[in-house]
């Protein structure tokens, strides 16, 4: 076990580094826009001594390093600055949004791994025969497309042709739900309310389908490509020989191992549905970090564009260390060596 | 390649990959000649035929100020197309260079090189366009700019690891043990051999491009209107379904089928060129 954490202390090492190159990175690029960021955020009508106020509380007079500093510092403070748009901190915004995108990449993740490793098990057990072809084609079909367009497709058809699912939002308006956690499956829960639990399901079911449908495709092509390359080894042919049924071969012999290498994929799809939510979220009105991140983005706030994309980013790092771990825990080598290193 | 041929037509599904590209080249370069209404790329108005569905003379329909969609895909083609061709190639040759020089050189340098490359895989691949996008005035060229800069570490990262695993192959060592310089052996000996990875990567790439190129748009922070670009389009759309469908579905659908055509082709190079997934 302690290779394990001896792991996780090296990944969290690395993280860190590495996110001290995010924070220069997204400095670097706010600091390439063009004209001053003061004037553009209290517009053409701003006096010269309001500019000035807002440009020496910003830091704008300083030189570089001494601004990226500043942001550091207000950083480790957990003090992202405030958003010109909204004018609240931005922390508070970003609080205030990402739950309901956390809760439906989550959703599309789950969907994700629970359609998409067992197709691709199925394709890799009937390999070379109709249903491996059918499940290569409709998962290329399903990585060709982004996820706005799934979304549209899946809204035009389940919820205006057939209405099954409701066609924007998150929760019916009728339910009064304390907010606690922000995840509204959670919330509803909370309360107790079992009729706005189900509505809030049912209001993430297709915004969390089109999200997932490239990352099942992935998924699927991915766990297959890897158990085919299980099922050329030795010990399977054993297994086979031994009698085994096909079905207990396929899920217990050659899954597992192949497994392993398609995590850390999974995991990289999985952190890529925090960008592509952005996609889902517009088409579907779900009131997230998307609605936030492109209204700052079109206003320019520098404060609240810098704050996202670092929410982000440390939201993708949590996610590869979390897959990096579940790998040290289902790969024996690494559980039980004495070096750890992965 | 006559057993490329041979490969190629035994895998039918690569073959229809390699006539869909084909195709929507064609009507790309040849836009200006294929489409019914060649002026409708700006803007043109026509409220005589505004929102129409698909008919014998819009086979396609018409947008809001009527304007011909089957034209504006063609057209929009052009400029997936183009942005993906741009795209990478700049973000290949810088990738591969550095991701050569990380996984051959090694050391103190490698480990910088590759941190680097980290930093920016740690951050979502649209998000970061998104982002750069957000501080950069909306235009073609700035979209290109924003997409390049999240798409050579992945270049990177891919030669990177076929270098370190060829640094220690027979070949390499022969040629440290003749005295062969640095640079020699990173790009006339070990380059080759990650060519074909290369190529399969960037064929599949163009349709990814053409994904994230268009979702650019599709939020408002890629090409501007009046210029038609697939995203915009679905964008633009959406507002108007279930009634006006044809607004969405065809530009929506033209992105699937031209990001397929790209899929099917590079699934039959990586078997053609026998390489790993």
């Amino acid at each position: 076990m302690s290779a394990v954490i001896r792991l996780l202390l090296r990944r969290l090492g690395i993280s860190v580094i590495v996110l001290i190159g995010v924070s220069m990175l997204i400095f670097a690029i706010a600091r390439v826009i063009p004209g001053d960021p003061a004037r553009i955020a209290l517009g053409p009508n701003a006096k010269a001594e309001q500019i000035a106020s807002l440009r020496a509380q910003m830091h704008l007079d300083e030189s570089l390093p001494v601004q990226y500093g500043h942001f550091l510092a207000d950083l480790s403070r957990g003090d992202l600055g405030i958003s010109l748009y909204t004018n609240r901190p931005v922390t508070k915004d970003i609080a205030q949004f990402l739950p309901a995108t956390l809760e439906l990449v989550f959703c599309a993740g789950i969907i994700m791994i629970m359609l998409g490793l067992p197709l691709g098990i199925l394709a890799a057990r009937y390999r070379g025969r109709w249903p491996d072809h059918l499940i290569r084609v409709l998962s290329l079909v399903t990585v060709s497309a982004p996820g706005f367009v799934w979304a549209v497709i899946l809204m035009l058809l389940f919820a205006f042709y057939l209405p099954l699912f409701p066609i924007a939002g998150r929760l019916n308006d009728s339910f009064d739900i304390a907010r606690v956690t922000g995840f509204l499956t959670i919330d509803t829960l909370l309360a107790g309310d079992f009729a706005a639990f189900t509505d809030a399901l049912h209001h993430l079911v297709l915004p969390a389908i089109a999200l997932s449908l490239s990352g099942i495709g992935q998924a699927a092509r991915l766990t297959r490509a890897n158990m085919v390359e299980t099922y050329n080894k030795p010990y399977i042919e054993m297994a086979q020989a031994y009698g085994f049924f096909p079905s207990r071969i396929a899920r217990i012999y050659a899954f597992k191992p192949s497994l392993i290498p398609s995590l850390t994929i999974i995991g990289l799809d999985f952190a890529a549905m925090l960008g592509n939510a952005f996609l889902v979220e517009a088409v579907f009105a779900w009131p997230g970090l998307s609605r936030y991140g492109v209204a700052v983005i079109l206003r320019k706030d520098l404060n609240a564009i810098m704050g996202t994309v670092l929410i982000i980013a440390i939201t993708f790092l949590i996610v590869n260390i979390i897959v990096d771990l579940l790998i040290a825990f289902l790969n024996p080598r690494i559980r039980h060596s004495a070096r750890g290193s992965a | 390649m006559i057993r490329a041929m041979r490969i190629l037509a035994s895998n039918p599904l690569s073959l229809v990959g390699l006539l869909l590209v084909l195709l929507i080249t064609f009507a790309a370069i040849f836009a200006p000649w294929l489409a019914p209404f060649p002026t409708h790329n700006g803007a043109v108005i026509d409220f005589a035929f505004a929102n129409k569905g698909p008919s014998a003379r819009n086979w396609m329909g018409t947008d809001l100020v009527g304007r011909d969609i089957f034209s504006r895909i063609l057209y929009a083609y052009q400029i997936s197309l183009m942005l993906g061709i741009v795209v990478l190639a700049i973000a290949t040759p810088v990738g591969t260079a550095i991701g050569l020089i990380a996984g051959y050189v090694g050391g103190w340098t490698g480990s910088i090189l590759m941190r680097i490359v980290d930093v920016f895989l740690s951050i979502p691949p649209l998000v970061l366009a998104i982002a750069m996008m957000g501080v950069l005035e909306p235009t073609l060229t700035n979209a290109m700019l924003a997409v390049t800069v999240m798409w050579w570490p992945w270049y990177a990262r891919l030669v990177y690891s076929i270098a370190r695993s060829e640094r220690e192959e027979g070949y390499v060592l022969a040629a440290e043990v003749i005295g062969a310089g640095t640079m020699h052996i990173a790009f006339r000996e070990i380059l080759p051999n990650c060519l074909p990875a290369i190529i399969t990567k960037m064929t599949l790439d163009m349709g990814f491009v053409i994904i994230i190129a268009s979702s650019l748009s599709f939020l408002g922070l890629g090409v501007q209107p009046p210029t038609a670009d697939l995203g915009s389009m679905v964008a633009e759309g959406a507002r108007y379904l279930p009634d006006s469908w044809w607004l969405t579905v065809f530009p929506g659908l033209a992105i699937l089928v031209a990001v397929f055509g790209f899929n099917l082709l590079g699934d039959g190079l990586r078997d053609i060129l026998g390489v790993d997934e």
